[in-house]
């Protein structure tokens, strides 16, 4: 078996004097899709950051394809892995081009300027996202909707083996969520990737990810195939809130009482 | 890249008509023949002494001051991701003008006034980065993503309590000392007579940002997705403060607290040639410049034998110019 993308090991989290983690150890392997799962404040967004070296866990160890996380430098770690941040916020207007050639940064040295061959990435990136034609849009006059696929046609031409996604769905309709979670998906299946992504939306987390990891407000977590983590009696531990599992038409939903 | 060479050369070309006019404008008139002659050999004719002695070296001067300050305004833009940040805004001026105010007041020479104003200056970069050292590092605030608005803040505030001490200086100042202070605070290149120091700066400091050009235009959209894509955040905000700082005080203590020149040029460029720092910040420097060329030809012959601060002109132009460029392209406000 090869090395795993992303190996999480005995992780342990807090945030504002609260322990929102207390043990934490998962692999996430070429070719999976992860779901993370969790009430507001139960650290899904803390547990992204502190994978993309945005902050100090507490206590345990993050290794990226085998290395330890501190011992990759910046540059290479961009090549590593990709980071979709909940929010951007954009107070200067730009090109939509601009904005998504900017994940060709890490791949371009310092003296060098974007070419023919990385504008065609963007295009792709663009398509991939529904944006063709949006090249020359100012981002400033883009609903929200509209940034948020922006934001993830930047990631895929950063085009890293690991995805990490914070709420990448947020703001979309029903039909980009889903041509949004497709994609990702097809990324791990076709081409090798790991997709780890935040989402309050469980039908879309059981429907896109073939694993999932549930954060509770408690500090406890479950990890696993998805069918085995998202549980009526877990959901409904986790959110505090009681939710129904049907089975249908092939599909499986979850309905909050 | 060819596009970017374009941009720099029409500048550049601006900025040498900006100095011809210069050269040609003041009290005693130069026929454009007399320049060149007086240009191509020095000697000690009048020409040549008007030229090498009076406008030369208060254009070389004002293209500087220009420069630095239009090059601060585009870095601290960028630092505090907030198109309403110029070079002052985090307090810098006011030090320097506490500085130079109190070297007036003391009854000292011109000299001294422009090392108070530099130490006023230093002092003030001191007191921002140790009051607001853990905002450069921080990575995200929880939940918040950006460090930017808390250091905003704490320069502010100084920046407030510069002021306080500015009005207490002049309310202190005798009558005969009161005129040559304000013109300091408007900014005036009258008698600026050492250009050396900022021009050097210019250049050093334009040289140190370049090589991270592209690494500002990450910086742009957050710093989680700066560091996501490899930029060392906490390095790079320290740096932008820093160049920017340098490149302020040295205008500041050359040419006095002129307004508008930091916070129009680079965002009237914005508008015209987009917001890749690459571009954006030689172009930066060179219009700046220019402007403050024109501006000071302006100023000195506008009303001669009156001289203007500068930065009166500075604002007079620059406020319908730039109200101008918003409206005409209303969906970039």
């Amino acid at each position: 078996m090869s090395v795993p993308l992303l190996e999480v090991r005995g992780l342990a989290l807090a945030a504002g004097g609260r322990i929102l983690v207390r043990e934490l150890s998962f692999c996430l392997n070429s070719g999976e899709t992860w779901c993370l799962l969790g009430p507001n404040g139960a650290g899904k967004t803390t547990l992204l950051h502190t994978v993309v070296g945005l902050r100090e866990p507490q206590g345990g160890s993050v290794r990226l394809a085998g290395r330890a996380l501190e011992d990759w430098p910046p540059g290479e770690a961009a090549q590593a892995r990709g980071l979709l941040p909940q929010t951007t916020h954009d107070a200067f207007s730009a090109s939509v081009a601009e904005i998504v050639l900017l994940g060709r940064h890490p791949y371009l040295g310092r003296w060098q300027w974007e070419g023919a061959g990385d504008r065609e990435i963007v295009r792709a990136a663009l398509r991939a996202m529904d944006l063709a034609g949006f090249e020359e849009r100012d981002v400033l006059t883009l609903s929200g909707g509209e940034r948020q696929r922006v934001a993830l046609a930047a990631l895929l031409v950063q085009d890293p083996p690991l995805f990490l996604l914070d709420e990448p769905v947020a703001h979309l309709d029903l039909h980009h969520q889903v041509l949004v979670l497709e994609h990702l998906g097809k990324l791990a299946r076709e081409h090798g990737k790991a997709v780890l992504f935040t989402v309050h939306d469980l039908n879309l987390a059981a429907r896109f990810a073939d694993h999932a990891l549930l954060l509770t407000p408690h500090g406890s977590v479950r990890q696993g195939p998805i069918g085995e983590v998202m549980t009526e009696h877990d959901l409904s531990y986790a959110f505090g809130h009681r939710v129904a599992r049907l089975e249908t038409a092939g599909r499986t939903l979850f309905i909050p009482e | 890249m060819r596009r970017a060479m374009l941009i720099w050369l029409v500048l550049a070309l601006v900025a040498l008509t900006a100095f011809a006019l210069a050269l040609a404008s003041g009290s005693s008139h130069l026929a454009p023949l007399e320049l060149l002659r007086a240009l191509a050999a020095p000697g000690d004719s009048v020409a040549g002494e008007i030229l090498f002695k009076l406008r030369l070296p208060r254009a070389l001067a004002a293209f500087a001051a220009g420069g630095l300050l239009a090059l601060a305004g585009a870095l601290m833009q960028v630092l505090l991701r907030n198109p309403l940040a110029d070079p002052y805004v985090l307090g810098l001026s006011g030090g320097a003008a506490v500085g130079a105010l109190g070297a007036m007041l003391a009854g000292l020479g011109s000299l001294f006034v422009n090392l108070g104003a530099a130490a006023g200056a230093l002092a003030a970069i001191v007191l921002v980065f140790a009051l607001a050292r853990r905002d450069f590092a921080r990575q995200q605030l929880f939940g918040a993503l950006d460090a930017s608005p808390r250091l905003l803040l704490t320069g502010v505030i100084i920046a407030a309590g510069w002021s306080a001490l500015i009005t207490m200086i002049l309310t202190l100042a005798p009558e005969a000392k009161l005129r040559g202070m304000l013109f300091w605070l408007m900014g005036d290149l009258n008698g600026a007579e050492s250009w050396a120091p900022a021009l050097v700066t210019l250049a050093v400091c334009l040289a140190a940002i370049y090589p991270a050009a592209r690494d500002l235009n990450v910086l742009l959209r957050g710093e989680a997705l700066a560091h996501a894509l490899g930029v060392r955040v906490a390095a790079l905000r320290y740096t932008i403060y820093l160049v920017a700082s340098i490149a302020t005080a040295l205008a500041v203590t050359t040419a006095g607290t002129i307004g508008f020149v930091g916070l129009v040029v680079p965002h009237a460029l914005r508008l015209l040639l987009g917001n890749d720092q690459r571009v954006l910040l030689p172009a930066s420097a060179l219009a700046g410049g220019a402007l403050l060329v024109a501006a000071d030809t302006v100023a000195r012959t506008a009303l001669a034998p009156l001289q203007l601060p500068v930065g009166v002109i500075t604002a007079l132009f620059g406020v319908p110019a730039f109200m101008f460029l918003l409206m005409r392209n209303p969906r970039k406000a």
